[in-house]
């Protein structure tokens, strides 16, 4: 499988800081690459060093298989991305933006051709509108029909639901994964939410501090035997006692909150539902946790344990 | 190139904030033109107040022509203010709007982009200057007729024939072009240190502001300095209305008194506008873009 964008070593320091350090990834061909750390991980330095618009203090970068540093205007051609904010000109309206985002790309595209595009982003109905007026949905999917009006073989969306209401999240989803499955796009897609990149990628990327964490498929990283589901009933204490004299003790996670923590595979969740029902304990809220910040507590307390 | 400089003058002129400077320049001239139809003899009695016992003058004083020069006087000062507005926004506008990130990653080099943001501010430098020559000097023509010039310098009188003044008027507003094409190279060159216009703007008018003074003080101290200044250049426009003399001390019609000082003052400023265009893009091709 050809790779789209091969990283060795890369790193970039600023004054006092170096955001990105050493890092090294492969992006393949027809991949939903998800790119994912929390925020000031240095997701965004380095997608803005894939895009030139931040020079790397070392390390290499190809795509296309072709150096970066050299093949610059070639391989821009072939890419189409959204960095962080979808700005565009305010004082346009949607279809002016387009038509000088087109124009940028070397193309001339008629009316027609950009009433479509808006029109795959759900926007025809407002192409004449200043841009001003928009939302941030609304923006944010300008923002992608900007970034797509060239056909572009590689997509780059850094963030690209953030500051969206759950229907705009899932119309981004549902768009990701056209442009992947029917399109046949790489999309490398940056984000600090891991549900929401455990949805969409085929491959995922952790870093942290600047540096990988962990990088493989997506379904072996998110194992569906380790899913921890966070459990609060009317009184922990209590649940706490009668959970540990049953079959599930052996699931039991030390707690950091007030809450109970449970580690079982997902299939379970039903069985577990029905045992909780059967001891009477009174649940108040149960559900599987998908913070990137548990992930990161079992990636690195397990990097940690492997060390000692 | 072509394309990037449409695109950009396609988005200076879809600015509401691009018309501010034409309709300032209107309203000022049109009430510059409203005070001295309404009242301009006194304007002239007291400008000839000093002569006027030891010279006798008649015809059409207050014509087009020197209405022109007045404002051009008036004006060439607050001129750049209106070109900072777009020039010193070329690149801190973008970076503000957030928008600077998506232009450089399409696939020209940030030398291109340099060079056409620069190119399409000139041109608005340059229509602005136009539509000031239409107002100040053709509308003036038409309101206030042509004749001879008259003008009062520090220390001694021009009178310029009506046939020999037009032609003046087309260099000095060439020249005009080339003073205000420096200001718009400063702009441009401070744009790309900020992320937020009001900086450079403000930068700009200060840095302009800052030289004049010290072009203008007679102080010997800042008499070494001076000829270096782009500020000490930009009103030589005005040599085009000195015109040289016989031994007798009549006027050579078609002449002017200092060619060699406009000449002087005129690669001056474009050695201004290349060191600031070129500091500018090298400057802007080393940054990190993280607006």
């Amino acid at each position: 499988m050809q790779s789209i964008i091969q990283v060795k070593g890369l790193t970039k320091s600023f004054k006092n800081l170096t955001a990105v350090k050493d890092l090294s990834f492969t992006v393949h061909e027809g991949d939903v690459y998800g790119f994912l750390g929390q925020n000031g991980a240095g997701k965004s330095t380095t997608i803005r060093m894939l895009l030139t618009l931040i020079e790397p203090t070392a390390g290499s970068i190809e795509l296309f298989g072709m150096p970066l540093h050299t093949h610059r205007t070639e391989i821009l051609r072939q890419i189409g991305a959204v960095i962080e904010k979808p700005d565009v000109y305010k004082y346009l309206s949607a279809i002016d933006n387009l038509r000088i985002f087109a124009r940028l790309s070397g193309l001339k595209p008629t009316d027609q051709q950009l009433m479509q595009q808006l029109e795959m982003v759900g926007l025809a109905e407002r192409a004449k509108d200043i841009v001003k007026t928009f939302s941030q949905g609304m923006k944010q999917r300008l923002g992608i029909a900007v970034a797509l009006i060239h056909d572009p073989k590689l997509i780059i969306l850094d963030e690209p639901t953030n500051g969206l209401d759950p229907q705009g999240i899932a119309d981004i989803r549902n768009l990701i994964r056209h442009l992947s499955r029917d399109l046949n796009k790489t999309i490398l897609v940056s984000s600090h939410l891991l549900n929401e990149i455990e949805q969409i990628a085929t491959r995922v990327l952790i870093i942290d501090k600047g540096t990988k964490l962990v990088e493989g498929a997506a379904a072996e990283l998110f194992d569906p035997a380790q899913t921890l589901v966070e459990l609060e009933t009317l009184n922990n204490d209590a649940a706490l006692i009668q959970l540990q004299q049953s079959k599930w003790s052996a699931n039991l996670q030390p707690r950091r909150t007030g809450t109970l923590l449970i580690k079982l595979h997902r299939n379970q969740i039903p069985d577990l539902h029905k045992d909780l029902a059967g001891m009477q304990i009174p649940v108040l809220s149960m559900q599987p946790r998908h913070s990137l910040e548990d992930y990161f507590l079992q990636v690195t307390s397990a990097q940690h344990a492997h060390t000692h | 190139m072509r394309t990037l400089i449409n695109i950009e003058l396609y988005k200076i002129f879809k600015r509401p904030r691009t018309y501010i400077a034409f309709a300032a320049i209107t309203a000022l001239i049109v009430l510059i033109q409203f005070g001295l139809k309404i009242d301009g003899q006194t304007y002239v009695d007291f400008m000839l107040n000093d002569i006027g016992s030891t010279l006798e003058i008649d015809g059409n004083v207050l014509n087009g022509y020197l209405v022109c020069y007045i404002m051009l006087q008036l004006l060439l000062v607050h001129v750049p203010l209106l070109i900072a507005l777009i020039a010193a926004d070329m690149i801190s506008g973008e970076a503000n709007m957030g928008t600077l990130r998506i232009l450089l990653s399409k696939p020209y080099s940030r030398t291109s982009f340099m060079l056409a943001k620069f190119i399409a501010s000139t041109i608005y430098t340059l229509l602005l200057l136009v539509w000031l020559a239409f107002l100040a000097l053709f509308v003036s023509m038409w309101v206030f007729g042509t004749d001879d010039m008259f003008l009062m310098k520090s220390s001694y009188v021009v009178l310029l024939k009506e046939n020999d003044v037009f032609w003046r008027y087309i260099g000095a507003f060439l020249f005009a072009s080339l003073a205000m094409t420096t200001v718009a190279a400063l702009g441009f060159f401070l744009s790309v240190f900020a992320e937020n216009s009001i900086g450079p703007i403000v930068a700009t008018m200060s840095v302009i502001i800052f030289l004049t003074i010290l072009s203008t003080m007679n102080i010997p101290v800042f008499n070494t300095i001076k000829p270096y200044l782009f500020t000490t250049h930009m009103i030589s426009w005005k040599e085009f209305f000195d015109i040289q003399v016989t031994e007798s001390n009549e006027a050579i019609l078609g002449s002017i008194q200092n060619k060699d000082r406009i000449l002087h003052s005129a690669i001056v400023l474009i050695i201004h506008i290349i060191v600031f265009v070129s500091a500018a893009i090298v400057v802007f091709k080393k940054k990190d873009i993280l607006s």
